[in-house]
């Protein structure tokens, strides 16, 4: 079966909608379209009635209640809640915030705004394979920490943080846990009471509903967690969440979450498999590549490999009709490469060599194929150019050379 | 990004791309960048002792498309030219012909930082080994 070109494999970035959803969403646009804030006629009713419906089916999926989940533009906006609201809440009883080095923006930089404001922040290490070390975070804890920030799995390389076990120090502790739950809710079982986490994070679009609306779990009981909300004015979301309810993106959101829900164990099956497919294929053709990250502790979908000697964004430039993120500066804005793969300690040489796949509910093994082979040949091109590989190929060390650095 | 077809075009057909006996004294090698900074370049060129005019170059490069574009138009441009002719190249010129966007201006900087540390290589081996050097010249491959 021939396959249909450009090939989507960046499902970290964003997701389709799910057909599904959008017929769910479709009536909140035209037909019901009322103010779910509008308390004295049945088009505000039926709004509420829609929100509450969505309310359910994304507590669901984490284990909540329906009534610790607060609406939000989205997942940046949720941190940024979740982080900037503990921390105002809880400026008397201390100031000092754990997150970890290879956080998303959201909330590294919400971290760093707040230390401008006077609070302390430790950002945990990782080890080589990307995961913070448990004895690391205890050392950390003062008297003084308020707030542990650790994300569930992360974006680029998609390891699972150890959750559960940060979540039982936190409780042992009486310190308030948030993750950010992005890659991770929809996509690999998640429990708040078993994670025993306080806060989560989550947006809609990772998980085939539509942009514009995310999530924040807010504890309610044991304990009840209380947040100085960011955003003033009509004191939606129980005061927490200003601003009129995006009802067609809350019943999409609903809609999404049931779908990740009933078919999770369906999805993962399939994609682990499609996943592991396109590593043993790029492996069988190709020597010195290098997975970035716990294999183990990994979400299903995730694959990001470092192809030594050969630079991200050249690589890119041969697979472009293929969609996936590199690691490498080149990529973006910024000079910088990865601080996600510079903080596992791999090297720069090899952040830059990298490449991050990220597999979804539409990915076929036709299309992990036809990536594969296309890889392993501009791979093998590639290389026959690369200074690099040549000297790796005479056998000089390349870390014990003298570059100049520019 | 959006690359113009010029860079394109040395991306998928790069000219010149190998690698020149290092030890032959007619033979220059610049080697550089840093793999930490995302780009290596290795250029070499090949001249004639007799007449001072370069006969044959090459390049390797480890990078994105704007350099590896920027490497292998360089070594067009550097074969037939004198080592003088070769030290007037600057990476105004190759981001003029490639049309490089700002943020790959670096790249142009690599390429003439590349030529000018092989011609330097070239001319280190000439005083170092003299002109009577060429008779361990080696076959250009």
């Amino acid at each position: 079966m021939a396959v249909k070109l450009p090939i989507y494999m960046d499902y970290h970035a964003t997701t389709p909608v799910d057909p599904r959803v959008v017929e769910a969403m479709l009536p909140y646009f035209t037909e019901h379209f009322g103010n779910a804030a509008s308390r004295n006629h049945p088009f505000g009713w039926e709004a509420e009635e829609a929100v509450d419906t969505a309310r359910k089916q994304v507590a669901d999926l984490i284990g909540a209640n329906a009534k610790e989940i607060v609406f939000t533009s989205g997942a940046t906006e949720s941190d940024n809640l979740a982080i900037k609201g503990v921390a105002e809440m809880y400026r008397e009883k201390g100031n000092h915030i754990i997150t970890c080095v290879t956080e998303h923006k959201a909330v590294i930089d919400t971290c760093k705004r707040l230390e401008k404001d006077g609070y302390r922040v430790t950002y945990l290490p990782v080890q080589k394979d990307g995961l913070i070390s448990l004895d690391d975070l205890r050392n950390a804890i003062t008297d003084k920490t308020i707030l542990i920030s650790i994300m569930a799995a992360n974006n680029e390389i998609g390891v699972i943080q150890p959750i559960a076990e940060i979540g039982a120090i936190a409780k042992e502790k009486g310190i308030l846990f948030h993750t950010d739950g992005v890659q991770a809710v929809g996509k690999v079982p998640f429990n708040v009471n078993e994670l025993k986490v306080d806060l989560v994070a989550m947006s809609a679009h990772k998980m085939y509903g539509p942009k514009g609306v995310g999530a924040l779990y807010v504890r309610r009981r044991n304990p009840r967690v209380l947040l100085a909300p960011i955003i003033d004015g009509g004191g939606h979301e129980r005061g927490m969440r200003s601003g009129t309810l995006n009802v067609p993106g809350i019943v999409g959101f609903g809609k999404a979450a049931e779908l990740c829900r009933l078919e999770m164990e369906a999805d993962t099956k399939r994609l682990s498999a499609l996943r592991d497919r396109l590593d043993k294929k790029l492996h069988e053709g190709l020597d010195e590549i290098y997975i970035n990250g716990s294999t183990e502790h990994r979400l299903p979908h995730n694959l990001n490999i470092s192809f030594a000697y050969v630079e991200g964004e050249s690589l890119l430039m041969g697979i472009n009709d293929v969609a996936v993120s590199s690691g490498s500066a080149c990529t973006s804005a910024s000079l910088e490469p990865s601080y996600v793969l510079k903080a596992l300690g791999a090297g720069d040489d090899l952040a830059h060599s990298s490449i991050r796949f990220g597999l979804g509910r539409w990915s076929t093994a036709e299309e992990v194929d036809y990536v594969a082979n296309k890889l392993i040949n501009v791979v093998t091109r590639l290389r026959e150019m690369s200074p690099l590989y040549e000297l790796a190929k005479e056998g000089v060390d390349l870390s014990t050379m003298q570059w100049e650095v520019h | 990004m959006a690359y113009s077809n010029k860079v394109i075009d040395h991306y998928e057909n790069p000219r010149n791309v190998g690698s020149l006996p290092k030890e032959d004294p007619n033979v220059g090698t610049g080697l550089v960048g840093a793999p930490e900074c995302g780009d290596v370049m290795k250029l070499q060129v090949k001249v004639n002792p007799a007449t001072g005019v370069i006969d044959d170059a090459k390049f390797k490069t480890f990078g994105c498309g704007s350099a590896i574009a920027s490497s292998s138009l360089a070594t067009e441009w550097l074969k037939g030219k004198t080592v003088d002719e070769a030290l007037a190249i600057k990476n105004t010129d190759i981001v003029a012909e490639l049309s490089l966007p700002p943020v790959k201006i670096h790249c142009s900087v690599l390429a003439e930082d590349a030529i000018k540390a092989a011609i330097s290589d070239y001319k280190k081996k000439q005083g170092v080994t003299g002109k009577t050097a060429d008779t361990h010249a080696q076959p250009t491959a």
